[in-house]
Parts: C-alpha cells; sequence; structure tokens
C-alpha cells in the first residue's frame, strides 16, 4: 500500500490575536478583520422617506414624487438611492424586510462588500431602517392652497380674429415654453398664463418678445409684508401686447414712417409675422421690416383691411412686367369679381407681386379698396390716385378641392381652462373658421410651417393608404389644370410622429406609432 | 531580543539596514534615531556602520552577507567600498559583484552557512557567493516568488519565510538550511519579511507596525528569549564539553 500523505492544511498566526489561520491577504483573521474595519461605515443605518399623505406619492429628491407600493422595486430603488455611502462599497444584495404598513417604518435589508485592505474583501449584512414621514406634495399643496400663482402673463391682441393665439400657441407647444405655467385660462382677445415664480413669468415674457413684436407692462400687488424680517409677498403682472398687425394685412401709414421704413410705399401688405412685420410694397415688390419698436414709437401703422376683407376674384390673365424679389415676381394681372363673371365684363388691371403664383383662370384673394369701407385717417389723407383698386394678397382655392380630402396631420393644442368665458355659439363657429384658416395659412405656406411641429395622424393616414397612395406631390403649384389647382398639401416627411404613453392594455386600442 | 524600529516614518526596516552576525550597516538618515536603535542593542559587540550604496539608502536591499563577508552590487562607488572596507573587521571579507540582478539583498537570502539564490542569478556570482561568505549555494524559490531575499528572513537559529509558503515547500528548505522554519508575518500582515526584519543569531529588528504576535513568532523561531552573545558562546561550550565528555 502506497503512502498517501494527508494533505496538511498550511497555517500562520493571525497578525493581530494569535490564533492559527490560512493565510490570506491581510494575514489576519476574520473576526480581527471585521474589529478593526467597519465596512459599513459612512452608510447611515436610519433615514428618512417622505410621503405625501394625499396622493400618495414617496419624493425621489430632488423634486420628484413617484407613486410605489410597499416593498415594490420602485420603493426599493428610491431607498437605496437615499442611502449616501453606497457608491463607495458594492452593493451584493437588498430586500425588504417585513414590517408593519400603518408603522410606518420600512426596514431593508443590504448585503454589501468592500476592499479593505489591498486584495481583502469583506462582506456584511445589515439592515436600515426608514422612518416614512409625510410631507405634502407641491402638487397637492397648490390645489390645496387654491390661489397659489405668484405671476401671470397676460396676453392680448387687439384684433377680431383669433389666428395669432393659434400660433402662438403652437409656438409655444414646440419650444415647450408652457411648462412651468400653472394654469393657462382664456379671455376674451387672448391669454392668461399663471405661473408658480416670478422668473417663469419672466421667462414666458421674454419669450413671447423673441417670436412676435410685442410690449409689455408690469404692475405687482403686494399680498403680505413681514416688517421683522423686511420680507413681502407679491403677485406679478405681465401685461404684453402683441402687435396688432397679422399675416396677409393691408397697412397704411403715414408717409412720415414710411420714409423711415426706408422710403417705401405708405400702403404695403405685411407678408410674415415674427420676431418683426414683414412688409412687402406690391407695386414695386420692395421689402422692409416694421420692428415693434418702430411701431410703438408712434402707433401711426394700421391695418386697414384685414383677412376677414378679403375677396374672391378670377384671374384673367397675367403679364408678367420682369422684377422678381426672392418668391415674388411684379406683374399686371387682369381681375374680375368672382361675382361678376359671366355678368358682366368689368375687368380690373392690378400690379401685383404675384406673378410667378398666379395664373390665367386662378382664383386671387385680395382687398377691394374700391367698395371697402375704410375708416382710417391716414387712409383718407394718402393721395386717391396712389391708391389702387384691388390688392390681390395670395393665391385662392376652390372650395369643393379642399374639402376632397381629410387631412392627413394634425396639431397638438394647449390643455387650456376656458374660464368664465362661455363660448356661445356664435363665438364658437367664429373660433372653428379662424382655427380652419388658420390650418389652410399653413398648408399653404411650407415657411410658416418650419417654426412648429405638425403630427401624423396615423389614424388617417393608414385609412387612406389601404385605399391608395397618399400624394404627396401636392405642394407643385403651377401644375396647369383646367380646373384650377389643387389646395396644397403638407408634404408627409413634414410631419412627426407622434409619441403617446399609454399602458400596455390600452396600447392596442392606440393606433400611434411610437418610434 | 526582538526590537520594533522605523526609518523615517517607515516601517520596511529590512530595506534600510543590514544586519548579520559581525557587523551592521544602517543608511544615512535624517535623524540618528534608527542609528540609536542597533547601536544601543549592538554597540558593545559588532560595528554599526552608516553606509550608502551607490548613493542610495537602500542598503538593505542592495547588499548582501553574513558573518565571513560582505557582497555589494557594481553600483557602490570606491568611496563607501573604501569606507566600508575600513569601518567592518579585518576578518569580514568584501566583493564587489557584477550582476544583472543588482539588488542583491533581495536575491540573495542567507545565514553563516547556506545561501538560497534567485534561481536566475549568474553562475560566476554563485561560485563568488560561495566563495566569499563561505556558504552553500541552493537556487530556490520562496511560495513561487522568485525575489528569494525579499520573502525571507534567516539567521543560523532559524528562519521566518513568506505565509504563504507550503509546508513542503517549507520542509525542503528547512532540510536544505537544517534551521527550523516558520511561515509567517511582520508589520501586522506585511508578507515582505526581508523587508521588514533584520536578524542575527541573538537580535531582531522588525518594523513598528509588528504586532506582538509576529514579535513572540519571531522571538521563538529565531530562538530569540536569552539570546545573548555570551549565551551562544555558553551554548556551545555546553556542547563542545558534551562532546568532549
Amino acid at each position: 500500500m502506497d503512502f498517501v500523505p494527508e494533505p496538511r492544511e498550511q497555517l500562520i498566526l493571525c497578525c493581530e490575536c494569535g490564533t492559527a489561520i490560512p493565510p490570506n491577504p491581510a494575514n489576519m483573521c476574520v473576526n480581527c478583520v471585521r474589529s478593526l474595519v467597519d465596512v459599513t461605515e459612512g452608510i447611515p443605518k436610519q433615514a428618512t422617506i417622505h410621503w405625501c399623505k394625499n396622493c400618495e406619492r414617496y419624493l425621489q429628491p430632488p423634486a420628484t414624487w413617484m407613486v410605489c407600493d410597499l416593498e415594490s422595486r420602485e420603493l426599493l430603488a428610491l431607498c437605496l438611492k437615499k442611502l449616501k455611502g453606497l457608491a463607495k462599497v458594492r452593493l451584493i444584495d437588498a430586500g425588504f424586510l417585513w414590517t408593519e404598513p400603518h408603522s410606518r417604518r420600512i426596514k431593508v435589508k443590504l448585503t454589501i462588500q468592500k476592499e479593505v485592505f489591498a486584495a481583502t474583501i469583506l462582506q456584511q449584512t445589515f439592515e436600515v431602517e426608514y422612518v416614512v414621514a409625510s410631507m405634502m406634495c407641491p402638487d397637492c399643496t397648490r390645489v390645496m392652497a387654491q390661489n397659489t400663482w405668484k405671476a401671470k402673463v397676460q396676453v392680448r391682441q387687439k384684433v377680431d380674429h383669433q389666428r395669432t393665439f393659434f400660433y402662438l400657441e403652437q409656438l409655444i407647444l414646440k419650444h415647450s415654453a408652457h411648462n412651468e405655467t400653472i394654469n393657462i385660462i382664456e379671455v376674451k382677445g387672448g391669454l392668461d398664463f399663471h405661473f408658480a415664480q416670478r422668473a417663469h413669468a419672466i421667462k414666458m415674457v421674454d419669450f413671447l418678445g423673441s417670436m412676435v413684436p410685442t410690449r409689455s407692462k408690469t404692475s405687482e400687488q403686494l399680498i403680505s409684508s413681514d416688517i421683522h424680517s423686511s420680507t413681502s409677498n407679491y403677485k406679478f403682472t405681465y401685461a404684453v401686447e402683441i402687435i396688432p398687425i397679422c399675416r396677409d394685412d393691408l397697412v397704411v401709414m403715414p408717409k412720415k414712417t414710411a420714409n423711415a421704413l426706408g422710403h417705401i410705399s405708405p400702403l404695403v401688405l405685411s407678408t410674415r409675422i415674427g420676431n418683426t412685420i414683414h412688409i412687402i410694397d406690391f407695386k414695386t415688390l420692395q421689402l422692409s421690416e416694421i420692428s415693434g419698436i418702430t411701431y410703438w414709437r408712434n402707433e401711426d401703422i394700421t391695418p386697414v383691411c384685414t383677412m376677414r376683407d378679403l375677396k374672391k376674384f378670377y384671374v384673367v390673365d397675367v403679364e408678367l412686367l420682369g422684377p422678381r424679389v426672392g418668391k415674388y415676381a411684379l406683374a399686371d394681372v387682369t381681375v374680375q369679381r368672382l361675382g361678376d363673371v359671366g355678368k358682366n365684363d368689368d375687368v380690373i388691371i392690378v400690379r401685383s407681386h404675384l406673378g410667378n403664383v398666379l395664373n390665367f383662370g386662378d382664383l386671387a384673394l385680395g382687398y377691394d379698396l374700391l367698395t371697402a369701407n375704410i375708416n382710417c385717417d391716414t387712409f383718407e389723407s394718402l393721395n386717391p390716385d396712389d391708391i389702387p383698386s384691388v390688392v390681390l394678397v395670395k393665391k385662392g382655392y376652390a372650395e369643393r378641392r379642399r374639402k376632397r380630402k381629410q387631412r392627413n396631420w394634425r396639431l397638438k393644442a394647449l390643455n387650456k381652462d376656458e374660464g368664465d368665458m362661455v363660448p356661445k355659439k356664435q363665438e364658437l363657429q367664429k373660433r372653428t373658421t379662424d382655427f380652419e384658416a388658420f390650418l389652410r395659412d399653413l398648408e399653404e405656406d411650407p415657411e410658416l410651417r418650419q417654426g412648429i411641429n405638425l403630427y401624423k395622424d396615423t389614424s388617417i393616414i393608414q385609412r387612406s393608404s389601404g385605399s391608395a397612395a397618399v400624394p404627396t406631390d401636392g405642394m407643385i403649384e403651377d401644375e396647369d389644370d383646367e380646373d384650377g389647382d389643387d389646395a396644397p398639401e403638407v408634404p408627409l416627411e413634414e410631419l412627426l410622429n407622434d409619441l403617446k404613453l399609454a399602458s400596455s392594455d390600452e396600447a392596442d386600442d392606440e393606433d400611434m406609432a411610437v418610434d | 531580543m526582538a526590537v520594533r524600529a522605523q526609518f523615517e516614518n517607515s516601517n520596511e526596516i529590512g530595506v534600510f539596514s543590514k544586519l548579520t552576525n559581525s557587523y551592521c550597516l544602517v543608511a544615512l538618515g535624517g535623524s540618528e534615531n534608527f542609528y540609536s536603535v542597533f547601536e544601543s542593542e549592538l554597540g558593545d559587540v559588532v560595528p554599526v556602520v552608516h553606509t550608502s550604496i551607490g548613493g542610495t539608502r537602500i542598503i538593505g536591499r542592495l547588499t548582501a552577507g553574513n558573518r565571513r563577508g560582505l557582497l555589494v552590487p557594481n553600483s557602490t562607488t570606491d568611496q563607501e567600498l573604501q569606507h566600508i572596507r575600513n569601518s567592518l573587521p579585518d576578518s569580514v571579507a568584501i566583493q564587489r559583484i557584477e550582476e544583472r540582478l543588482s539588488a542583491l539583498g533581495n536575491v540573495i537570502a542567507c545565514n553563516d552557512y547556506v545561501a538560497l539564490v534567485h534561481p536566475d542569478l549568474d553562475r560566476e556570482t554563485e561560485e563568488i557567493i560561495a566563495d566569499v561568505l563561505g556558504v552553500e549555494v541552493f537556487r530556490q524559490t520562496i511560495a513561487d516568488n522568485v525575489l528569494i531575499g525579499s520573502y525571507c528572513a534567516l539567521s543560523n537559529q532559524g528562519g521566518l519565510v513568506h505565509p504563504r509558503t507550503s509546508l513542503q515547500d517549507q520542509d525542503e528548505l528547512s532540510s536544505l538550511l537544517q534551521v527550523p522554519l516558520v511561515a509567517g508575518t511582520v508589520n501586522r500582515g506585511s508578507d515582505v519579511i526581508g523587508a521588514g526584519l533584520v536578524v542575527n543569531d541573538w537580535s531582531a529588528f522588525a518594523g513598528m507596525d509588528t504586532t506582538s504576535t509576529e514579535l513572540s513568532v519571531v522571538e521563538s523561531i529565531f530562538k530569540l528569549q536569552n539570546a545573548q552573545p555570551s549565551a551562544i558562546v555558553g551554548e556551545m561550550r555546553d556542547s563542545l564539553i558534551d562532546n568532549f565528555s
């Protein structure tokens, strides 16, 4: 029988207590290492988590409130985030220890590892107790104390339609400028934005100022003051007035102001509203801009004809004169009032900037200054010879061509409070008309679309793609058709996919594409 | 006696000193505290010499030696060599070695009879070691470390080796050295024994961090409990008389 040496374990003495141990990187027995270092050092054994009694959500610092079940993953994550020193050790395991729900205590058992000496890793298990303290979340506070806005921005425009506000609404949505609003209230002639902080209101005022020419006035109301700490509590109101000139308005100004704007004609059309009002002299194609400062210096620039005054004309002939500026071309356009077509031969020859847009047989929209009832001193003072009989504004499209198709896009809307303005039936109808006009403007003008977000209406797109391909070349306007052109459409590639967060059971019903 | 010492806040005193049965080298430090510890223990028996090797203070790692001789690396300057020659007893042979592994203290562990050396050491060096130190030379590793001088401390009484040295290796080394060996640590669990501990037949110096447990291991394996130079002579006389009788 062979001799098999019994494998003897090599032992050394622990350098602290002298017990025989197998050698390890610290050359110390486990008890001595434990007594020397505490790996849980720096990790609090008690912590407080905040919980809103009203909405039963837990505070995730700094400012998020989330709904968590007891003993849920989310609550564990929240609890672990509360422990400061946990980043310095390796977390092996964590779990809840059962506690009575009404005890307002949560116990978590943690197992951590940490390197104590060179290449010596110590593992330890310990408990952390959380006290659930109740604290009302700001949302609930706001609900509880009804009046909590600190600053208000009142946006007004002194015009009889709401197109500007539809546009502004889209701009605000695109730039997420409404994120900090507490409430948005629709009032006559504009919108009120409520904010919890003054800085947010100032930000909104600045935002509006950067989008459209505005002027604003600040006022404040003292709510309370403390003479001991000399602090006081104010409510701030910012009245923001938007320039009352809109796209496609006919604008008249005194000779002096016109001279200041680069010797432009006193009777001009506004073409685009941005930071400034872009104007064009339709007789010479001269371009200029009216800034807010210029407008409010004298307040003598007046819109005399607005969108409501647009009349339809039938284009009989277009004779290009040659000069072109940008997308405009100067032309003599022979038009006939739509009502006169087939009845008489009253044609009007108009000089217009729409030379390369209009064609024979087209519809054109314009202001009929011969029949218009204009009540404006500046307009009266103009030389009557300079006033054209008709000013063409834009190309028009036959009503039946529009109604053919449903729009394959849609806009988002702000969550507005109707306020105490009970919409009358008449009011509501006017609003719908205005909104339709705004949507048409969007379809016709890609430049206007640039600033805002359009979303795919997938239900419409799916329906139409099932039957036939959607023509996406609707933007081609110079397609010469005997019956006139199709109304332009928004190309599909310009549209955005809407992201809708829905729970899984709802998701089946929702047909929203999530990209 | 085993004594704790510290060289300028460093516990690795084996780096800064070399102790044998016939002399002691210490590095040039900022203060004389380190030197004083050695002087008070050894002063009246063996010379304690301040020196540098090649301008450095890590003399313990650069030199190897025993009662009969001292080996210094090639980097040693002539002046240093002269100084050491002048300071050490004439009976100690001093030899400068041309060796690629110039940290001789790390690659050679020896007592007065046996030297364990790094497996890659030159054959010539091996011969010089045998001649100068009057020892048998064995190429060895300790707990799979080739730097045998760093991981053990030897005297004629015993030896302390790396804590991970297997019992089989310990038995093998012990039979080569003909002294008892033990695996252990110095400086509160440090396994670089050679750097933390210097020993000769009647005294030992360990780093300041060395615990009392470690120190007691050192004292027992090196038989330092009542070790005095005279006690050794007495012991030898006893055995001689034993033999003669």
